[in-house]
């Protein structure tokens, strides 16, 4: 039989499905992990990166924070992290996502992304804008959440997306650290030189991840202000013939670059 | 003290320095592993990227497809990729360095481009009014001014690469990462604390020797930075 028969033959299996072991449950592990240290990520990077770029200061560190995350692999940040803080549930209400080392992995993981890329986001807004919004009376509050905000939001979605697609590639990393999730199929598979279940593993994590790409390019297109789409592309078009400086003195690419 | 508690007193040590000079070839091997293979991804990636690159100048319609192509690519996560192929070529160092390649098209191709759109129109009309032919003016006008540009993007290229190499030693390709597994599995820091110092020291240094060969390349945009 052929190597990708098999492999069709694993997904038609349905004690693959079911089960502590089964597809099911270890996508609902990998959802489950990934979800949790988005939200957290997120609470701690966007209000950080909204507000500094509202007052326009600590730009170094906003903008160095996710050069720093490049250089360290996440593979051995989750080893490293295994070393200081054994493997072991997190305490208290998030014992259910299994891992206390994964789940601070993702974490720091997902805050560079969405730290740069709000506080990038919001100093963008046009300053003409934000004398108007000022000049019609609104207070710092209203000008944030109702100029600011709405307009920073592509940037703030890339983020977000940015580091929700490292999530959800670190989370089957993490398989090898001893966690559940998708990435068990892969680990497992290898040790066992099980060619077939590897190849089923790595199907479905791919699936995954590039699902959870487009499922938050819809929000992003659902959230943002079609008014604003518009302008997007035509200052996206602009950005292109900005100066070659723009390009070099960034070497952390905003947005779709995250660091693997 | 007991030979199982000194084992043990050793293993929670960050670093046990005879450990270290007793393995200095190891070190070596896999350091020159890790590099070669950075090497090798990235240099193939650059001659994947280059020519997509400049059909995308030529073509603006290319671009997005490309990008889009490239884009996903670099959406799956890397232990799905890095196993993808080992039902074709094995436990192989092709199984680990078509997936590096892939991962570096999109950096690649998005900085060449954006530094070759970039160059200014009146230096690409002077040089056709010089007489330039289209390949001489790329090769002389083009590609030096687009350079900053295209050596952020092997930067962040190689960068990345160093990094995603750790992970191939769970494809038994060696390299640095081979270090934080034995460290790993044996409960003895000293691997994992070398193969992590050392992996991110060669980040930092790939890094560095980068941005110091651009200089050395392109004097005139030293001027412009201040």
């Amino acid at each position: 039989m052929s190597f990708l028969g098999e492999v069709i033959d694993w997904f038609r299996d349905g004690s693959h499905w079911s089960g502590n072991d089964g597809v099911i449950h270890r996508l609902a592990e990998h959802v489950q992990i990934s979800l949790v240290s988005i939200l957290i990520a997120a609470a701690i990077a966007l209000p950080i990166g909204i507000v500094l770029g509202h007052v326009r200061r600590g730009g170094l560190v906003a903008i160095n924070v996710s050069n720093v995350g490049r250089a360290l692999p996440t593979f051995a940040l989750l080893i490293l992290l295994v070393q200081i803080l054994g493997i072991g549930d997190p305490p208290g209400l998030l014992a259910f996502t299994g891992s206390l080392p994964a789940l601070i992995a993702l974490v720091a993981l997902a805050v560079p992304p969405m730290l740069t890329n709000a506080y990038i986001g919001m100093t963008q807004v046009d300053p003409d804008v934000r004398e108007s919004a000022q000049g019609m009376g609104m207070s710092g509050g209203q000008q944030l959440t109702r100029v600011e905000l709405p307009i920073a939001l592509p940037l703030v979605m890339a983020g977000v997306r940015t580091a929700a697609v490292a999530v959800v590639a670190t989370a089957a990393l993490a398989a090898y650290i001893g966690y559940g999730g998708l990435g068990r199929f892969i680990i497992d598979g290898l040790s066992t030189q099980d060619n077939v279940q590897v190849f089923a593993g790595a199907l479905l994590v791919a699936l995954l991840s590039i699902a959870v790409e487009f499922a938050l390019a819809g929000v992003q297109r659902a959230l943002v202000s079609p008014g604003l789409r518009v302008g997007r592309e035509r200052i996206a078009r602009d950005i292109e013939q900005a100066p070659v400086q723009a390009v070099a003195t960034a070497p952390a690419p905003i947005g779709q670059i995250p660091s693997k | 003290m007991g030979p199982l508690s000194l084992a043990q007193d050793i293993g929670s040590r960050w670093v046990y320095w005879p450990w270290v000079t007793d393995h200095l070839d190891d070190i070596w091997m896999r350091l020159s592993q890790h590099v070669t293979l950075t090497f090798l991804a990235v240099a193939y990636g650059l001659v994947i990227a280059f020519p997509l690159a400049l059909l995308a100048v030529r073509w603006r319609r290319l671009y997005p497809p490309i990008i889009g192509f490239t884009g996903v690519l670099y959406t799956i996560p890397s232990l799905a990729l890095f196993v993808i192929l080992i039902p074709w070529t094995g436990l192989s160092r092709t199984t680990a360095l078509v997936p590096l390649v892939a991962y570096t098209l999109l950096i690649l191709i998005r900085n060449i481009v954006a530094g070759l759109r970039a160059v200014p129109p009146e230096v690409q009309e002077a040089a056709q009014g010089m007489g330039y032919r289209p390949l001489r003016q790329l090769f002389v006008v083009d590609l030096p001014l687009a350079l900053p540009a295209i050596v952020a993007g092997i930067r962040i290229a190689t960068v990345t690469t160093i990094g995603l190499i750790t992970i191939t030693a769970l494809i038994g390709q060696g390299g640095l990462g081979q270090f934080m597994i034995d460290g790993f599995q044996r409960d003895f820091r000293t691997p994992l604390t070398i193969g992590v110092v050392l992996s991110v020291a060669l980040a930092v240094a790939a890094d560095l020797l980068l941005v110091g060969t651009q200089r050395l390349l392109s004097p005139w945009a030293r001027v412009k930075t201040r």
